[in-house]
């Protein structure tokens, strides 16, 4: 087609207004995918910690355990508990845990200690408990030996086959002591976990406290973290008001209030990329429209149609961002790539917060490549619709006012 | 030579700024013009007659009045029917930027065939025909940058034949050109309106090209002021 042939000669014409346009363009598409492509890494690189958290996803109690965590507050393991729990869209995996404090000595050492008596095979698909393991074997469910903290174990002087001592209180005051071979070292990043944690097996555990069939939660992992709100709701109509749906935002509220901040902030910073984006094209275009109103009245005089100069125009805009989209689209796969491989390092406060949960402060960039080809289509329709503003002078054109010099 | 009306405007009238201080830039014109003329409208800066080329090329509309084009009244046209009007029916030549600077010589009069979809062996015939016509078969591929300013407005009265159209208007095509291109443009012009019977109106300051002229209409003040052929008719080449 002859009109779309004029449309490319017309874009050398001036070539530093389109490269102009162009490099606005490109930069934009450049700028705001790894933009996108950081804030949606850091967000699944946090799901991805929280999960292998010792938290999970979503948890499950009695209603008030939480504010109270005691044995009193404990809640039956019962199969059909559980598969109301299953039948919740989204809930791939739970595991049952006993957990109550203890006293742990060995030799003259005492500490405090959090015992977890848990599914050993369902622990480590919830929350990936057996990738901790740093030393020894991982927990079975038929022997009574436990896994330790590093930090724990230094504190106490333990190693892999050495024996710990426990006493504490049982379910309805009932005294709990015994005595376990340590199979395997755990490590935890978060100091608060690493220092006084120690696992068993739920058996194991339930007998310790005297609590047979007893679990103070249920720990899920779901298949996928943006249905978080709506699985925990549904959960709570489905289960009765006897239970606690808590989700990992609400555990841990301050975590999820940086990552809010973190991507309140790449949205603004990406809406303002936009408008700039958009006063640059709509910048080089008034330009065009004040230079061409001579030669488009002239077209119009001569006999050519407003749809065909409609046509040649928006070529012109669609070629001039699209290729500069493309471009970006490209140039922006490997420059997300190096970041995925090489991902920057946060500093100062967000540094602390990362760090007080055992999480590595980086922010590694999603590979995803919706983020690729989204920006480029944003940016591409942001074009597309400042096109508009010639389509509207070439109707409003008149070939005796725009002939006039 | 087959004598047929083209041009037949009456009570022609333009009125600018009717609400402060009108200016009548055209003023109750009476024109009529036959297949084969060569008619000059001259008249003093501010006369009005790029206003009435205006009118009549259907660029512009009277305030009253009727300009009747090969039997059609075009003030009754709306802008769109205007447009085809003017693609079919009138040749335009400007007095400067006629042509499109990214294309050809070639491509800028070929673009009014690509206009009225006409096939490529006949554009291609036509613009061979043209440019023997305007003598520049050789420049066929140059750009407007690369021709004279004479070179442009020959390819410019190339590409108002191009469409075959009733008439061409052309205000002031030599005013931006010095005395050996302006005649130059002129005897083409001439040529086409002898050999070919094509009609031209156009307007000028240039005693030069008034002097070739078949007819001169004057205007003054937006009103006819005389209707004549020149005193000494120029014996054409
Ligand atoms: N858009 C306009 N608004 C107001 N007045 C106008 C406008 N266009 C033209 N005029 C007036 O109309 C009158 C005729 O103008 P026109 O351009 O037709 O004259 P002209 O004979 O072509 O002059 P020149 O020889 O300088 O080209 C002038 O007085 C001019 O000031
Ligand atoms: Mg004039």
């Amino acid at each position: 087609m002859w009109l779309v042939r004029l449309a490319w000669l017309n874009l050398w014409r001036n070539k530093n207004r389109t490269l102009i346009s162009m490099a606005a363009v490109f930069f934009a598409v450049v700028l705001s995918t790894v933009l996108t492509a950081l804030s949606d890494g850091a967000f699944d690189n946090m799901v991805k910690n929280v999960v292998s958290y010792y938290t999970g996803y979503i948890q499950i109690h009695r209603q008030g355990y939480w504010d109270d965590q005691t044995l009193e507050n404990t809640i039956l393991n019962t199969q059909p508990l559980q598969d109301s729990i299953y039948s919740a869209p989204g809930v791939i995996e739970l595991a049952p845990r006993l957990e109550s404090f203890s006293l742990a000595a060995s030799g003259d050492v005492t500490r405090g200690v959090l015992v977890v008596g848990t599914d050993p095979e369902k622990e480590n698909l919830a929350t990936g408990l057996k990738s901790k393991l740093t030393q020894g074997k991982y927990l079975d469910s038929q022997s009574n030996e436990v896994l330790l903290c590093e930090g724990l174990a230094k504190r106490l002087n333990l190693n892999v086959g050495d024996t710990i001592l426990l006493i504490g209180q049982g379910y309805h005051g009932a005294t709990a002591a015994g005595k376990y071979a340590v199979s395997g070292l755990i490590h935890y990043g978060a100091p608060d976990l690493n220092d006084r944690m120690l696992f068993m097996s739920l058996n194991e555990a339930q007998h310790l406290y005297s609590a047979e069939g007893l679990i103070t939660t249920y720990v899920l992992l779901l298949d996928q973290s943006e249905e978080l709100n709506e699985t925990a709701s549904l959960l709570r109509k489905l289960l009765s008001s006897r239970y606690e749906v808590m989700t990992w935002e609400e555990i841990m509220p301050e975590l999820k209030q940086h990552i809010d901040t973190d991507t309140g902030n790449s949205k603004i910073f990406l809406g303002f990329l936009y408008v700039l984006v958009a006063m640059g094209i709509f910048g080089t275009m008034l330009m065009m429209m004040i230079e061409r109103s001579y030669e488009l009245g002239m077209l119009l005089a001569i006999g050519m149609k407003k749809y065909k100069m409609i046509i040649l125009l928006v070529s012109e805009s669609i070629l001039t961002v699209m290729v500069s989209c493309l471009i970006g689209m490209i140039c922006s796969i490997p420059l997300v790539y190096y970041l995925n491989i090489h991902p920057i390092r946060l500093t100062g406060e967000l540094e602390k917060t990362y760090e007080r949960f055992g999480f590595e402060a980086i922010l590694p960039t999603s590979t995803e490549a919706e983020h690729f080809i989204w920006q480029a289509i944003v940016v591409f329709c942001i074009g597309l619709f400042l096109s508009f503003y010639p389509v509207w002078r070439v109707i409003r054109l008149d070939p005796v006012t725009s002939m006039k010099r | 030579m087959n004598r047929s009306t083209v041009i037949d405007a009456h009570n022609v009238s333009k009125v600018y700024n009717p609400d402060t201080i009108p200016v009548y830039a055209v003023n109750n014109v009476h024109l009529h013009l036959e297949r084969g003329e060569f008619t000059a409208l001259v008249g003093p800066s501010g006369s009005g007659k790029t206003t009435l080329l205006n009118l009549i090329g259907g660029l512009d509309r009277p305030d009253s009045g009727e300009i009747i084009i090969n039997g059609v009244d075009i003030t009754k046209l709306s802008d769109n029917q205007l447009i085809d009007f003017r693609l079919h029916n009138i040749g335009f030549v400007f007095q400067s930027f006629n042509l499109i600077p990214v294309l050809t010589a070639k491509e800028n009069v070929e673009m009014i065939m690509h206009l009225q979809r006409l096939s490529k062996g006949d554009r291609d015939t036509r613009v061979g025909q043209l440019f023997d016509e305007i003598q520049l078969s050789d420049k066929l591929n140059s750009r407007p940058s690369e021709l004279s300013g004479g070179q442009q407005q020959r390819v410019a009265v190339a590409r108002a034949l191009a469409s075959k159209p009733q008439f061409v208007l052309a205000d002031e095509p030599t005013a931006n050109l010095d005395t050996k291109s302006a005649f130059n443009l002129l005897d083409i012009m001439l040529k086409l309106n002898q050999e070919e019977n094509i009609t031209f109106l156009f307007s000028t300051h240039d005693q030069r090209v008034i002097e070739r002229a078949r007819r001169v209409i004057t205007l003054v003040d937006g009103k006819i002021a005389s209707d004549t052929a020149p005193v000494n008719v120029a014996t054409t080449t």
